[in-house]
Order: structure tokens, then C-alpha cells, then sequence
């Protein structure tokens, strides 16, 4: 590649690496402020002095959060609880039906079930006919009403047929010569060569069931068993946030300190891994239905 | 005999009896076991809340149910449309989403050409961290920072003042609230939807652009001459894609960010069902905008994967 040497070169590199330092400040900034006001007393909070360091640091925030208020850890529990069972459950959902779909032989019923799993990614019920369904199952105020619902991804487990389709099929071939069960093509040769692919979808889940919020809020209906997020949310919106707790306390926090301590906490667990399994985010949309 | 043996072997003259069935069965059983979770999940989730739809064409009492609510026909629809409101919330979605669609990927492509300009890898690789990591924040903690920063007495307009701007209500003036839901959404998202583009942009020949500079062009000649029709067909399938789901307008952003004040243009269809729906208890109301939404996204989705095959020869699945 024949280097361009020119000063315009040199000019447009500089803007062009000023350009993309400011953007990515930009995604990253933001964060840093907020937890900057977290660790902030309630006079610098008020008065809105907040940059990007603490102003007369106080870890009080935290300690309301974390030791005072029983509800966020209740909240947090409930939070990594739907979080491992909902990912467990969706992955294995992805895996027992990738499988199947994937084969280059059809069998009696695939392309109907196709078309169902298809038809249900371009069309709902809607919000109230979806709720409404999930009430009568009674799975309201239970983890189920977290888990279940979404338990057929089916942008996923296109992923994964995607994938499985790329191994190879003389495997199965073989092996069932040699005598093997669909069941155990699956588990002992497709499943030990699809390590990436899961690693990556078992990523996604886990995001997706961590950070969702909107279905604790309608399937709940007490605070006591909102996941964290949605907790986060309620506390967002209510306009008292000295309520149920230590008056003592209350003085000493403020509003928005508080609020910037609950953001903070409740996205730690995904700003902790996601500088490790970050590249795994990045094969993962590649790994998907965009071929070139 | 083994299954291989009877393919070999070729089948029996009475190949339509019973017995070829079972064996073909046999075969399958552990296929339909395989399916069965994801079978039961979509009837139970997908399929059967679709029952649900009648209630768009009833006065649905959740007393009475299904069986028992009196049927109303189109009326609940005539009542939607005769609504000026209605039509204003359909406007505001398409506006937002547009807004969205066009800014959003015009930004990840302008910033997946820059990137790919960086030739020192360790600033690339850190640029690219940095801007993927908003889109894996959930909407309320992006919002509730986005909040935070863009009030009257936050950081941005802190800055404003600072180099002498007026003070903006960006989450309160009505005119001003759908660039705030477009600007950003664009900063969470920019970063993971230039990753498309990125990889389109390694798909392209090296030996074309070594040929421009030869031939004499320069960076952005070649970028309009080689670069952009590489990608082209990349961004008309996104382009194409995104238009299929336009009638979804970002309801988790909205909600966390919206207030009454802004209503008027930042209300979308599906913070309007919610609404009505399940705060306002409107539950036919609610249903027969849900419905319409579902109904008209379909057709649009339909239409674009359609249109996406024949322009740039890309198929879902």
C-alpha cells in the first residue's frame, strides 16, 4: 500500500484521530461523571459542580444502597437469579432446536415449525394480548413470568442453525453408522465444535436477561419482587427518595447522588466483564444471519 | 436392519405400508423431542396471546373474558382513527424513527470509514471498545445518565453556558425532544452498528484500492469511487431492513426519557398502548393499536425483506 505522505494526508490523520477521540470520550464520559457524582456529598450533588472527579468524596450513597436499603439487594438477587436460569433455559431452548432445523434432510413438519418460528419474529399479539396471556398462566408475581415469555429467541437460534450448518455433515454420518443417537450427535460432536458460538449467544442472553426492566414492571406487583432494573426504575420516577429510610441518613444523601449510586451498581456486573469478552460481542453479530 | 441398510438396499415393494412409517419415526423422534420446548414455548407465547387480538373488536371486561365480552366490531378502530391525537402519535413514530434510522446509519458508516482509516491498531481497538459499550447498557441506566447530564442545571448545559449559548431544555421543550431520542440513540448505538460496516469494508478487494492510487486518486477519491460502492449493497440492506421495523420507535428509550411536557411529539405508538393499555385499563383501546401496529409492521417487514432480496440479493434465512 503506497503511503500517502502529503501534508493533507498528515492534516486529515490528525483530524481524523482528533474526531474519534472525541466520540469515544463521549461514550465513556458520561459514566465517569455519574460516578463521579456518586461519590459526591449532598452539597456538591445540589449545586450541579460535578465534573468528572468527586467532590468531597462519601461513600454514603453506597452504603444506603448497599446496607441500608434491604429492597436493592433483594432486587439484586432476584436479578442474578432470573439472570442464570433465564440464560440456561434460553441456551437451551437455542441448542435443542438449532439442531434439528439445521439438518440438510428434512423430515415431516420442519418447514411448518420454519414458518412458525419465522412467523412469530414478524408478527405479535401486541403488548395487552401478550400480557393478558401470561396472567392467565399465572405466572405473574413468580420468577416464570421473567424466564419464560422470551424462552423462544428466535434471532438466536437462527444464529445457531447458521452455525451448526457450518459443521460438517459427514460427522453425523459417520457417527450414526457407528451407531449413535440423534441425541448424543448432538451433545458429544455439535455442541463440543460450537463453543464459540455459544460462549457468544450464552453472552447475549445474559446481557439481555440483566438488563431488561420492562417486564419486571408490568409482570410485578409489588416492589419487593421487581429485578434490579426495574427497581432502578421505580425509584427513578418516585419523587420522594427519602422515603424508608433512616432520616439521620436521609440529611446527609442527596437525590441525584443516590440515583447516580443505583446506576453505577446496577450496570458494575456488565462494566466488570465486558472488557474481557468483548471481542466475543463483536464475532457475535458477525457469526449471524449477514453473509456477505 | 439398520436404516443405511434399507436405503441401500432399496425399499420393499409394499414401501407404503406401516412399518416404512415406523421406521422413518424412528428416525425423527428425536427431532420432535428436540422441538418440543421451543414448541410449547411458542404456542404458549407467541401463538396463543394472539388469541388475545379478539379483544381489539370487543368492549373487553376482564370480568367477563373473552367468551362473555360484547362484541363492538370495527368500532374501536373507527373510535382510534377519529382520534387527531392518534394520528399525531403516528406521526411523531415515523419522525423519531426516521430520524433515527437516517442519522444513526449515516453516523456508523461515517465512523466506520474514519475508523478504518486508523492505521495504528491499538488506537483502533480502543476506540472500537469504547463506543461498543454504550449499546450494552440497558435503557434505563443510559437514559437515567442521559437524564442526569441533559438537565436544565446538568453538564451539557452547564457547557453551553459556558462558551456562552443559552440553556436548552432538552428533555422538556416538545420541538427539541425527538433529536434528544435521535441524538441519543445514536451515541448507544453508532459504535455496534458500524461492526457491519466495518466487516463490509474488509470484504472489498485491496487490489481495487491499490489500483485507484495508482491510477492517482486520492483518500477521498477513493473512498467515493471504491470504498462507498463496495459497501452499497451492505447499506441498502440496512437501510432496508431498519425501514421494515419502522413503527417500533424505541418504546424502553422513550419511556425512561419522556415526561407529559412532550407528549405531543415524543408519545409513540407503543407508549400510547401502554398507556391506555395497561395504566388506563383501555384494554380494546389499547389492543386495536396494537394490532394496527402489528398488522402494518408486518406488511412493511414483509416488503423489505422482499425488496432487500431483489435489490441486493441478501435472504434472511
Amino acid at each position: 500500500m503506497i503511503e500517502d505522505r502529503s501534508f493533507g494526508a498528515k492534516l486529515f490523520n490528525l483530524c481524523n484521530y482528533l474526531f474519534l477521540t472525541v466520540v469515544s470520550l463521549m461514550c465513556l464520559l458520561p459514566l465517569v461523571h455519574v460516578a463521579a457524582r456518586s461519590f459526591s456529598d449532598r452539597a456538591a450533588n445540589t449545586s450541579n459542580i460535578v465534573v468528572l472527579w468527586p467532590l468531597n468524596f462519601t461513600a454514603l450513597n453506597y452504603f444506603q444502597l448497599l446496607v441500608a436499603d434491604n429492597q436493592f439487594i433483594q432486587s439484586m438477587g432476584i436479578s442474578i437469579t432470573r439472570t442464570l436460569l433465564g440464560t440456561l433455559l434460553y441456551l437451551f431452548v437455542i441448542v435443542l432446536t438449532a439442531y434439528p432445523l439445521s439438518k440438510r434432510k428434512g423430515f415431516p413438519g420442519r418447514d411448518i415449525f420454519k414458518y412458525l418460528l419465522i412467523f412469530s419474529m414478524l408478527f405479535s399479539g401486541g403488548l395487552i394480548p401478550t400480557y393478558l396471556a401470561v396472567r392467565s398462566l399465572g405466572l405473574v408475581d413468580t420468577i416464570g413470568a421473567l424466564i419464560f415469555p422470551g424462552m423462544v429467541q428466535a434471532f438466536y437460534i437462527i444464529v445457531m442453525i447458521n452455525f451448526f450448518r457450518g459443521i460438517p455433515e459427514e460427522l453425523s454420518e459417520a457417527a450414526i453408522i457407528d451407531g449413535a443417537s440423534q441425541w448424543s450427535i448432538l451433545f458429544r460432536i455439535y455442541l463440543p465444535l460450537s463453543l464459540p458460538a455459544i460462549a457468544t449467544l450464552l453472552l447475549f442472553c445474559s446481557v439481555d436477561h440483566w438488563n431488561s426492566w420492562f417486564d419486571g414492571l408490568i409482570y410485578m406487583t409489588k416492589t419487593a419482587n421487581y429485578p434490579l432494573q426495574t427497581y432502578l426504575q421505580s425509584r427513578i420516577i418516585s419523587s420522594d427518595f427519602t422515603r424508608l429510610m433512616n432520616p439521620l441518613l436521609a440529611r446527609q444523601l442527596s437525590e441525584k447522588g443516590l440515583r447516580s449510586a443505583q446506576i453505577i451498581l446496577t450496570t458494575l456486573p456488565i462494566l466488570i466483564v465486558y472488557p474481557f469478552v468483548q471481542r466475543y460481542f463483536v464475532t457475535g453479530l458477525t457469526l449471524g444471519s449477514i453473509k456477505g | 436392519m439398520t436404516v443405511n441398510q434399507v436405503a441401500q438396499t432399496g425399499l420393499p415393494s409394499k414401501s407404503k405400508s406401516f412399518s416404512m412409517f415406523l421406521w422413518r419415526a424412528r428416525e425423527y423422534y428425536p427431532y420432535y423431542l428436540m422441538l418440543l420446548p421451543a414448541f410449547l414455548g411458542l404456542i404458549l407465547f407467541s401463538y396463543y396471546p394472539m388469541y388475545g387480538i379478539i379483544a381489539a373488536f370487543q368492549k373487553y371486561n376482564p370480568l367477563l373474558g373473552f367468551a362473555n365480552s360484547p362484541w363492538v366490531g370495527w368500532a374501536n378502530f373507527e373510535r382510534v382513527f377519529a382520534r387527531p391525537d392518534f394520528w399525531q402519535i403516528f406521526r411523531n413514530t415515523l419522525f423519531i424513527s426516521l430520524g433515527k434510522i437516517i442519522f444513526g446509519q449515516l453516523f456508523a458508516i461515517l465512523f466506520a470509514l474514519l475508523l478504518a482509516e486508523v492505521r495504528f491498531l491499538t488506537f483502533r481497538r480502543l476506540v472500537q471498545s469504547l463506543t461498543y459499550l454504550p449499546y450494552f447498557l440497558s435503557w434505563l441506566v443510559f437514559g437515567g445518565i442521559m437524564v442526569d447530564l441533559l438537565d436544565l442545571n446538568g453538564l451539557v448545559n452547564n457547557f453551553l453556558q459556558a462558551i456562552g449559548l443559552q440553556r436548552v431544555l432538552f428533555l422538556g421543550t416538545p420541538s427539541i425532544f425527538p433529536w434528544t431520542m435521535i441524538a441519543t440513540d445514536t451515541l448507544k448505538g453508532f459504535g455496534y452498528g458500524a461492526i457491519v460496516y466495518l466487516a463490509a469494508l474488509t470484504a472489498i478487494d485491496p487490489s481495487l484500492h491499490e489500483a485507484a492510487s495508482v491510477d492517482g486518486a486520492n483518500r477521498f477519491q477513493r473512498m467515493w469511487h471504491v470504498t462507498l460502492p463496495g459497501i452499497a449493497p451492505t447499506i441498502i440492506i440496512m437501510f432496508t431492513l431498519s425501514l421494515g421495523w419502522v413503527l417500533s420507535a424505541g418504546f424502553e428509550q422513550i419511556l425512561v426519557m419522556y415526561n407529559p411536557i412532550v407528549y405531543k411529539t415524543g408519545d409513540i405508538i407503543d407508549t400510547f398502548v401502554y398507556r391506555t393499555g395497561l395504566l388506563g385499563f383501555q384494554y380494546s383501546l389499547a389492543t386495536a393499536v396494537g394490532l394496527f401496529k402489528s398488522v402494518v409492521g408486518f406488511v412493511l417487514i414483509i416488503i423489505a425483506m422482499i425488496a432487500a432480496r431483489r435489490f441486493a440479493n441478501y435472504r434472511i434465512i
